[in-house]
């Protein structure tokens, strides 16, 4: 709590002083910021997350003592390289749309036996207690790095996802009437010093998608598409989305179809 | 228990640019944990790496590095195919290697 607010007081002095100062001064601010979101991403902590995943996907755990190893996540069962491109993508055998953190959850059950509750047991992580999900999430995106994304976009259900995802977008409600449009919808919006990308267009949804998951400096932990949306629902002040739920899994299909075609450049670094 | 360690050596003309990662918790002493406890330090102190068993760099490092931190620097005279040995040793220590070779 009083890191939390700490922080806070630092961030708003620092608004102050770019208020205060000219122009001139907030381009030579934009550029170190350039440089410094640069410096962070030339050795990112998320190989890390990636070598923890990989092991937590070939340990044997659950009533079953199964591995995650025969998860089918789109490609076929125990496929996993290339395969995060490819998602998110209609399911026959749950007859839905279902993205990478939902098919985890759903292996989880399957595959090693463990109950709903188990499986979302740490769904995000701190430094204190890092989140299994997590840790899986970054070795299987690690092993889709170059892959142009191609998220499904023919089937009558990812159809209905896309057009659901896309009205969530642009969708008001709540105590600021926001909708994710609100920041992420126009040219020149930023949060702080951050600039915000477009979603609802491809140039921006590329740049975004291809580098979530990724690892944000400022939590020393990597963080899922699923707790990116999350959190944005937390700053519009909307009541906690359900994780995997339809709607976090269409604005996720919505974002990934925008981004197709864009090689996959992650699991990025972030501020 | 220390967490993964990966590191990545790679010729730019006549020295070897080395990446190395690793995991810990880096702690300061100076944070108050959930109970309102300060949180014991806990940070690595030494940074040794050797170039084919010798050693080349020996680093002593503080709490002013961040947590799971990265560093990179470069060893003139290396050739492809070196081999580069990366440990630390922390506070507690405990101690973590890693070995990559120069591509």
């Amino acid at each position: 709590m009083t890191k939390r607010s700490l922080r806070r007081g630092a961030v708003t002095t620092a608004a102050l002083i770019a208020v205060a100062a000219a122009p001139a001064f907030a381009q030579d601010e934009k550029k170190e910021i350039q440089k410094y979101q640069q410096m962070i991403a030339e050795g990112s902590p998320a190989e890390l997350w990636e070598l923890s995943g990989e092991e937590l996907w070939t340990k044997k755990q659950g009533p079953k003592n199964a591995s995650l190893e025969g998860c089918d996540l789109g490609l076929g069962a125990g496929k996993v390289k290339g395969a995060y491109a490819h998602l998110p993508r209609y399911f026959k055998d749950t007859g839905r749309v279902m993205d990478l953190e939902a098919r985890l959850l759903y292996c989880m059950e399957t595959l090693q036996g463990r109950s709903d509750k188990d499986a979302r047991a740490r769904l995000f992580g701190n430094a204190n207690k890092p989140s299994e999900m997590e840790f899986l999430v970054a070795y299987i995106v690690g092993q889709s790095r170059g892959v142009p994304m191609a998220a499904g976009a023919s089937h009558p259900k990812e159809k209905e996802a896309f057009e659901m995802g896309k009205a969530l977008f642009f969708y008001r409600a709540g105590p600021w009437d926001f909708s994710c449009a609100s920041c992420h919808g126009e040219e020149g919006k930023r949060i702080r010093m951050q600039d915000l990308p477009v979603l609802s267009e491809p140039p921006g949804a590329r740049k975004a998608y291809t580098t979530w998951p990724a690892y944000r400096v400022s939590n020393s932990q990597l963080k899922t598409m699923q707790w990116r949306l999350n959190d944005c629902y937390r700053q519009m002040r909307f009541p906690e989305p359900t994780f995997g739920s339809d709607a976090t899994i269409a604005l996720t299909h919505y974002m990934a179809v925008l981004a197709k075609g864009a090689p996959y450049a992650g699991p990025g670094t972030k501020r | 228990m220390a967490g993964p360690m990966k590191a990545r050596a790679k010729m730019q003309g006549n020295y070897a640019d080395v990446r190395v990662l690793m995991s810990h918790p880096m702690e300061t002493g100076q944070r108050k944990g959930g109970d309102g406890k300060p949180v014991p330090k806990h940070f690595i102190q030494n940074l040794t790496v050797k170039l084919n068993g010798k050693t080349v760099i020996e680093g002593e490092i503080s709490q002013a590095v961040s947590r799971n931190p990265v560093f990179s620097f470069r060893i003139g005279g290396a050739k492809p195919g070196d081999k580069i040995e990366i440990s630390w040793l922390d506070n507690k220590g405990e101690s973590n290697k890693t070995e990559t070779a120069v591509a």
